[in-house]
């Protein structure tokens, strides 16, 4: 126990590069999933189409695999030679959370019943008006809950960058166990409870969002 | 085909659609064939690189050692996950907050913990040198992980029965054990199917993680192979599409039992599930 006590300052530092790795493929993969979103709902049929099979692709893969792919394999195609590991394990974790984000903003679009476009439509509201005042607002509503639960996920899933060379809290507490044969457990917990703490915080704050949003019906 | 974001288009409209749709078919074949140039020109397409994959024994190894140990590291670990969370689940509804706050607590706990976090460090603890191997640290792993996903997803089942049911079961003079076990679970099972077949796809997923600590499965076996040839691109390429596919025939499967035994009712419709789960459906690894 002495050990991650006098050490605690590279339990802070993985659990911050846990916290980079959480934030920037969030971000990244909200863009992406939104631009996703778009193909897929739009009237493009060729463009909803590659969308849909992006995501049945991504979706069934393993992230594993993904990571695979990125550190090892796409070295052969001379890409990613040479990158900052962090920017590797982004660019993995965007791949794969992007399917889902675009998964939860499309069902989001089309939580929007029809009539509530037809009827802004009617009263003469541009698209761009109809956007902003009519579908939007109701959609965000709709998309909170399972985009809540996608990015807890990602913020499990960065885990996995563990597995290659990054860092992060997983790949410390292999560390510290190592070290420590007889504090495993309580090692493992004092992590555990680290991981706790932000995926809570996340569904706390989605929480506040989603009652904020709410409508009185 | 009118939708919430547009109306039905008119001819102009379809003619400017026409266009769009020729100029992304364009990009979408032009990002392709660079890919596929870029392959080409690395020397991926080499025969050498590709012949473990038509060789028979190398198909055979893929096949035997990979896929079916990867499902059956899933299978197993799916049903010791199901009597997992058939227990927590049960006691997370108990009238005894004894039984209710220790289920709580563990159900919350493993939901929220990621799962390659939880398989280190049972393997280090205990499956190392004497112990019981990577293959059980990761069936360990998995059940803890999926059954605490599926007592929620149990305890939401049950609560989904309509209420009339239990008060007539009482009224009828049946005790709470034989309320739940012979009215509610029934009814609850045929609501919970296609939800515990879609964990079914995330436990076949999630056995990739066996992976850090060498259990067998695909991904070991894909390991092996491009460490003896150097094709990696190769055999990510041919995993992934093993993974796919078995994961579409689970969806296929799920989709089926869904319209043959459910109809209609979605669970992730009924209270709690769906929301705020951390994470179930929406993709372990």
């Amino acid at each position: 126990m002495e050990d991650i006590t006098s050490n605690f300052d590279l339990v802070l530092k993985a659990f911050w590069l846990t916290l980079q790795l959480l934030v920037l493929s969030g971000i990244a993969s909200l863009i992406l999933g939104t631009v996703l979103a778009a193909m897929r709902v739009g009237p493009i049929s060729v463009l909803r189409k590659a969308g849909a099979a992006y995501v049945t692709i991504v979706r069934n893969t393993p992230l594993l695999i993904v990571f695979v792919f990125v550190f090892i394999a796409a070295a052969k195609l001379g890409w990613f030679v040479g990158t900052p590991f962090v920017i590797k394990g982004v660019a993995a974790l965007t791949i794969y959370t992007s399917a889902f984000v675009c998964e939860a903003v499309r069902s989001g679009v089309n939580s929007v019943s029809l009539g509530q476009a037809e009827a802004s439509r009617a009263i003469g509201l541009t698209f761009s008006q109809s956007m902003q005042f009519v579908v939007l607002p109701q959609s965000f509503r709709a998309v909170v809950p399972p985009l809540a639960s996608v990015l807890i996920a990602l913020a499990k899933n960065t885990s996995v960058a563990a597995a290659f060379g990054l860092m992060e809290a997983t790949a410390r507490m292999r560390y510290f166990t190592n070290n420590n044969a007889d504090d495993r457990l309580w090692i493992f917990l004092v992590f555990a409870v680290g991981y706790i703490i932000i995926v809570e915080l996340m569904s706390v704050g989605a929480m506040s969002l989603e009652r904020r949003w709410k409508v009185a019906r | 085909m009118s939708s919430v974001l547009f109306d039905n288009p008119g001819p102009r409209t379809r003619a400017r659609h026409r266009l769009y749709s020729v100029l992304a078919a364009l990009l979408l074949v032009g990002v392709l064939a660079l890919v596929a140039w870029r392959m080409w020109e690395k020397g991926q397409f080499a025969y050498d690189l590709w012949e473990p994959f038509v060789t028979p024994a190398y198909i055979q190894i893929l096949l035997v050692d990979g896929l079916l140990k990867t499902l059956q590291m899933a299978v197993v670990s799916i049903i010791f996950a199901v009597v997992f969370g058939l227990v927590f689940g049960i006691a997370k509804l108990s009238d005894h907050a004894v039984a209710r706050w220790p289920a709580w607590l563990v159900v919350e706990f493993f939901r929220a913990v990621p799962l390659l976090l939880l398989i280190i460090f049972v393997f280090y603890s205990y499956g190392i040198g004497d112990g019981f191997g990577a293959y059980w640290s990761v069936v360990i792993g998995l059940t803890l992980y999926n059954g605490s996903v599926l007592a929620e997803i149990f305890r939401a089942g049950i609560n989904a029965v309509p209420f009339g049911q239990a008060e007539a079961a009482y009224a009828l003079g049946m005790r709470k054990t034989q309320v739940v076990w012979v009215v509610q679970l029934p009814q609850a099972v045929k609501i919970m199917l296609p939800a515990i077949i879609s964990q079914m796809v995330v436990a076949l997923k999630d056995t990739s993680l066996g992976y850090y600590i060498v259990a067998p499965g695909l991904t070991y076996v894909g390991k092996q192979i491009y460490g003896e040839f150097g094709n990696q691109l190769q055999t990510v390429m041919v995993v992934a599409a093993l993974y796919i596919l078995a994961n579409l025939v689970l969806t296929w499967i799920a989709t089926w039992v869904q319209r043959r035994f459910v109809g209609e009712k979605r669970l992730d419709s009924i209270s709690g599930t769906g929301s705020f789960e951390s994470g179930a459906s929406q993709g372990g690894a």
